[in-house]
């Protein structure tokens, strides 16, 4: 009893016909097809080359084309020859001329005999697997498929649309229930030769030549009429990525292909030498079987596929550059934005730093320069601090910052007095983005500073008419940050409880609470301060509302507590 | 667009009476191979290690523009045998920087190939370089259907002066010039085009961060299965038709990219650039070549604390500056 091989070949036919000997060396008689649309002279050749092996035959050709009826012709008619003209074969295991066995033959051989009569095959209904692509899952046997993919796409398009629009329906002859799976399978004789000779045949050919991508559901479905026992899994290593088109093998994927419990692999480079050496040997030189662990190659490829359909969030590069929506987030890690802290406490900075371990910036996106942190000129990733380059894209900025220091939180400082009106919408944008702001909170250094009183007046209506821009974009119904807003005045009538939020969402384990507090800004004098701009005819509003008078609400009136006790 | 196709076809035929065959081995490529397009002077110096490197790499064939080279490097690619040689002593400028010979010979020479366009101071990595030959990419690239392979010019520089450590011929550029700048870089769509325009690395950095719109482009599209159709707009930045430069995704996923190692800050650099100041045969006046010239004069160290050294594509991948894609 032994193992029958359809070989399918189109291409590399040096490596098709190493392969042929292979599997003829271990006693498996083959049926080879050859592409109808490889030239005669190849073809002879290739014939020729195999003219010394007694158990080869040769299938009639057909073209196939992917996608196409084609294939499943072309295996229909090996099939035929090969029940026919061996007739001691119990398996029939289809392949390509691109397929490299794993294992010794051997062993699929006394796998297969144990079990006379099993069928491997991956056959599932279109309903539970979401395997298909282009979304026709259904649909591919309900409609008709007279154009190919790949040469006449506006054709396959437009005709598709078109049945859609009338609602056409195919009927599925007999009522089988049509199932998908892997085209490469491996059947009992029992179960093949009952295709092939069903006396509804005909009726099957027709009605599944014009269905897409038959050779991913005829022998799938019919092998579910007649089998004793399915067990739906391929027994050769296929790996499909995101367009439904095989990963290639290299020499590199060696110690992972000696992993796999496969039998077989598909699709392998023609020029990985290696890869031929290593596992086209006799059953002696073999390498010592490894514990198989297809999970990895499982994880190598899915990974490979999400990659390149998902991308890494918040990467912008030269193969990577989404329009905007498609960004799946903007940066690629969470970060903090803080407004008016670093004006209301002296040092906000260093304690922010102290406590909570993140990387705390001055003002970024400060006119002058990128104010980075402990006063450096180039930041992470070589990042440079001059605002010439920053405001020539400061998006780009953002995100380069952020995607340099990935695993270590970023946080700056952003006032009235910064280049905003190029970021704050990308800012508000971001999930990542935690913005904390305490409104009119600049007025406090034109408290503290030595200005004439006018230079005050005009600095505090052009900074105060900037924030009231900023807060309305901070308001925004589009917004997708984490936005906090305070007014000065109610920030400063509780300052712990907002700043013990702010750093408990940041979520460094700081889980007893602020150990220490930063020191606030002497505000005494500061609602005289705002009450002589409106005597001026500026009305300060965005800090809320502070008594002219030092009354009791003023909380520097108490001296402060240095420490949180709890 | 078509329009301007053709008109780059044509400077393409005008350019070429100028190109002098010195030794013609193009019978000798296959079907299937790789082929190398490059135009030089006076980089005798560099040539072995570069000829050295795309050969490991699978390179069949150099076809190669000598524009008047006086260092005998013209009579050493001569004598190699998988060279063929073409020389002129027109402008390098008014042939649009090289592009207008090369079209001419991709034209002529590349239909059908895979054909990479580089400078000898650029070296080609792709995912995989250190274990899959060129072939294996470009196999790849056919059966995605793919047509053109980006590759972003990362400017590579050593640790210290410019000038420091003298470059031996046959030597890797890149044990010199080790280090880069990993992530400083600005994008923008040209939506004219549907390119890339790159920007960014060491040369923004230290030669322009104050003008920065004038920074050199670090786009390109090297690596191209050529058409005789085809024509590269400017240097291999942009090319027609458009739809070649698509080589990034945007859709939120990764098309796979490689890097061009640029060698081009060695001792070699100070020289060149005072050269070509008074040549005057670069890009918008060689605006780039006086920037160089003004601070290579006094300080020319383009390293600073967050460089990377180079190491392998790996790690130019987990950087983010190129990506495997979807090939694993």
């Amino acid at each position: 009893m032994s193992v029958g091989i359809i070989m399918l070949v189109h291409t590399a036919f040096g490596r098709a016909e190493q392969v042929a000997r292979h599997w003829a060396a271990s006693g498996c008689p083959l049926v080879i097809h050859v592409d109808k649309a490889v030239p005669r002279k190849t073809y002879n050749a290739f014939v020729q080359a195999l003219s010394d092996m007694s158990d080869v035959r040769f299938a009639p050709r057909h073209r196939c084309e992917w996608g196409t009826w084609g294939l499943v012709a072309a295996t229909q008619g090996a099939a035929e020859i090969m029940l026919r003209d061996f007739k001691a074969v119990r398996h029939v295991y289809l392949a390509s001329g691109s397929c490299l066995p794993l294992r010794p033959v051997q062993e699929l051989i006394d796998y297969l005999g144990k079990r006379p009569h099993t069928d491997f095959i991956e056959s599932a209904t279109t309903a539970d697997v979401p395997w298909t692509i282009g979304g026709l899952d259904q649909e591919r046997f309900t409609l008709r498929f007279p154009f190919s993919w790949r040469k006449n796409r506006y054709l396959f398009d437009k005709y598709v649309a078109l049945q859609r629009l009338v609602r056409f329906k195919r009927r599925i002859p007999n009522g089988i229930v049509p199932h998908m799976g892997s085209q490469w399978w491996c059947l009992t004789r029992q179960t093949l030769s009952a295709i092939l000779e069903d006396p509804d045949r005909r009726v099957y050919d027709r009605y599944f030549s014009k269905v897409w991508i038959p050779d991913e559901s005829y022998f799938q479905t019919l092998a579910r009429q007649y089998s004793r026992q399915i067990e739906s899994r391929s027994l050769t290593l296929s790996k499909f990525d995101y367009q439904g088109k095989p990963h290639i093998f290299y020499d590199d994927h060696l110690q992972l292909l000696r992993r796999s419990d496969c039998f077989v692999a598909r699709k392998i480079w023609p020029f990985a030498d290696r890869l031929y050496e290593a596992f086209l040997t006799d059953q002696a030189s073999a390498m010592k079987r490894t514990e198989p662990n297809p999970g990895k190659i499982d994880r190598i490829f899915a990974k490979a596929v999400e990659r390149r359909t998902r991308g890494r969030p918040g990467l912008y590069m030269q193969s990577r550059f989404p329009v905007e929506g498609r960004e799946n987030g903007l940066t690629c890690a969470p970060y903090s934005v803080f407004e008016g802290f670093s004006d209301l406490f002296e040092n906000f900075q260093p304690w922010l730093a102290r406590m909570t371990g993140m990387r705390v910036h001055g003002h970024l996106f400060a006119p002058e320069r990128a104010e980075f942190s402990d006063g450096q000129t180039v930041m992470n990733g070589a990042l440079s601090d001059s605002a010439a380059l920053r405001d020539y894209n400061p998006r780009a900025f953002l995100a380069n910052l952020i995607w340099n220091t990935r695993g270590e939180r970023q946080c700056f400082q952003m006032g009235p007095r910064d280049v905003l009106t190029d970021i704050e919408w990308d800012i508000v944008r971001d999930p990542n983005a935690q913005v904390s702001v305490i409104s009119g909170a600049w007025a406090v250094p034109l408290f503290k500073s030595n200005a004439n009183f006018s230079d005050i007046r005009r600095e505090a209506a052009l900074l105060q008419r900037i924030e009231s821009k900023h807060l309305e974009v901070l308001r925004s119904q589009w917004i997708k940050a984490r936005v906090r807003i305070w007014t000065m005045a109610e920030f400063i009538e509780a300052p712990m409880e907002p700043l013990q939020t702010i750093i408990d969402e940041i979520g460094q384990q700081n889980l007893r609470g602020l150990a220490e507090v930063p020191r606030m800004a002497d505000l005494t004098g500061f609602g005289q301060f705002l009450q002589n701009l409106k005597n001026q005819g500026m009305h300060p509003y965005v800090m809320g509302d502070f008594p002219v008078e030092q009354g009791m609400n003023e909380p520097q009136s108490n001296p402060r507590k240095p420490y949180l006790v709890r | 667009m078509r329009l301007r196709r053709k008109r780059a076809k044509i400077r393409a035929f005008r350019k070429h009476f100028s190109l002098t065959p010195v030794i013609n081995r193009t019978d000798r490529i296959k079907p299937g191979d790789v082929l190398l397009f490059s135009t030089m002077r006076d980089e005798h110096i560099r040539l072995p290690y570069f000829l050295r490197y795309y050969r490991e790499l699978g390179i069949s064939h150099f076809l190669i523009v000598d524009n008047d080279s006086t260092d005998g490097g013209g009579e050493y690619l001569a004598a190699q045998e998988d060279v063929s040689l073409w020389s002129t002593k027109s402008s390098y400028k008014r042939a649009r920087f090289g592009v207008d010979w090369l079209n001419w010979l991709q034209g002529k020479y590349g239909h059908g190939h895979w054909t990479l366009v580089v400078d000898p101071d650029e070296f080609f990595i792709y995912p995989f370089c250190d274990t899959r030959p060129i072939r294996a990419l470009t196999d790849w690239l056919d059966t995605s259907q793919v047509k053109s392979f980006g590759a972003m010019l990362l400017d590579m520089y050593p640790k210290g002066r410019i000038d420091a450590v003298p470059y031996q011929p046959g030597q890797n550029p890149m044990e010199i010039a080790a280090w880069f700048d990993p992530g400083n870089y600005i994008i923008e769509k040209n939506k004219f085009y549907g390119n890339l325009w790159i920007q960014g690395g060491p040369r923004a950095r230290v030669f322009f961060p104050d003008n920065p719109k004038k920074a050199p482009a670090l786009n390109k599209t090297p690596l191209v299965k050529w058409d005789r159709r085809y024509a590269y707009e400017s240097s291999t930045h942009m090319i027609l038709p458009r739809g070649l430069n698509l080589t990034y995704d945007e859709w939120g996923g990764e098309k796979a990219s490689g890097i061009l190692l640029h060698a081009k800050f060695l001792d070699t650099f100070t020289l060149k650039a005072a050269e070509e100041l008074t040549r005057r045969q670069h890009y918008s006046g060689s605006v780039e070549y006086k920037a160089y010239a003004e601070l290579v004069k006094d300080n020319p160290e383009l390293w600073c604390k967050w460089s990377e050294k180079y190491i392998n594509w790996r790690q130019l991948e987990i950087l983010g500056l190129m990506s495997k894609g979807n090939w694993a």
